[in-house]
């Protein structure tokens, strides 16, 4: 199991800020894969990742990235700080 | 070094007193100060963030800026939460021996801010609230570092 956050207009699309998820993905790209499948939501926050960014345990990472010993994986768009 | 990251204002004149103070040896102090642009009819701004993670990418950003121009002190306070056309959104205050490293340390520390802290603006106005894009021109101004 692993938590799953997201983020801006990622959550709101999605409907939920954070979920506890059963995946055999091993990649990043493969759980999102799996999230995909689940529901129009979620086809809709990601159906375009190139949009997206991705963080693992709280590092930027790639989509190709391994999730073996991740913790916490976290969706949102491109940050708009400062 | 201190990186705040909190929803209530803050007094830049009183926290640019105080890095002074505290930045012993220090021949210059650069700050800058983020406000909310009352543009466009804007009425106010909702700021997101990842708790945690926020601090973390922050302070990150400023040992990378403290060891590069080997600042004396550096300082980050960047606010979430909702904010009205006109307040302080964050700032960001560096303290070197010589001005060229302390200006060009906070220059450095704002843009990567902008697009490596986990930060989301949305927007309010009369006809709705929209999410603050991301520019290119933002992701272009870190390869100049």
């Amino acid at each position: 199991m692993i938590d799953v956050l997201y983020f801006a207009w990622v959550r709101e699309r999605i409907g939920l800020p954070r979920e506890r998820v059963e995946t055999g993905a091993t990649t990043v790209a493969g759980l999102v894969e799996e999230l995909r499948a689940r529901e129009e939501r979620y086809a809709a926050a990601f159906a375009d990742t190139s949009a997206l960014r991705v963080a693992l345990d709280q590092d930027l990472a790639d989509f190709d990235a391994p999730l073996a010993g991740v913790r916490e994986v976290a969706f949102f768009p491109p940050m708009t700080g400062g | 070094m201190r990186v705040r990251v909190r929803a209530e204002a803050f007094d830049q004149g009183a926290e640019v007193s105080a890095f002074t103070t505290g930045a012993t040896g220090a021949g210059a102090v650069v700050s800058f100060t983020g406000i909310v642009r009352p543009d466009g009819g804007l009425t106010g701004m909702e700021i997101e963030h990842y708790p945690g993670m926020t601090e973390k990418a922050i302070t990150a950003i400023l040992e990378q800026a403290v060891q590069r121009w080997s600042l004396v002190d550096g300082l980050v306070i960047h606010r979430h939460g909702r904010l009205a056309p006109g307040e302080p959104i964050m700032m960001v205050a560096t303290a070197a021996p010589h001005r060229a490293d302390a200006f060009a340390a906070a220059e450095f520390l704002m843009d990567y801010l902008k697009s490596r802290a986990p930060f989301w603006k949305k927007e309010s106005r009369d006809g709705g609230e929209t999410w603050v894009a991301a520019k290119d021109a933002d992701e272009d101004a870190l390869k100049r570092w």
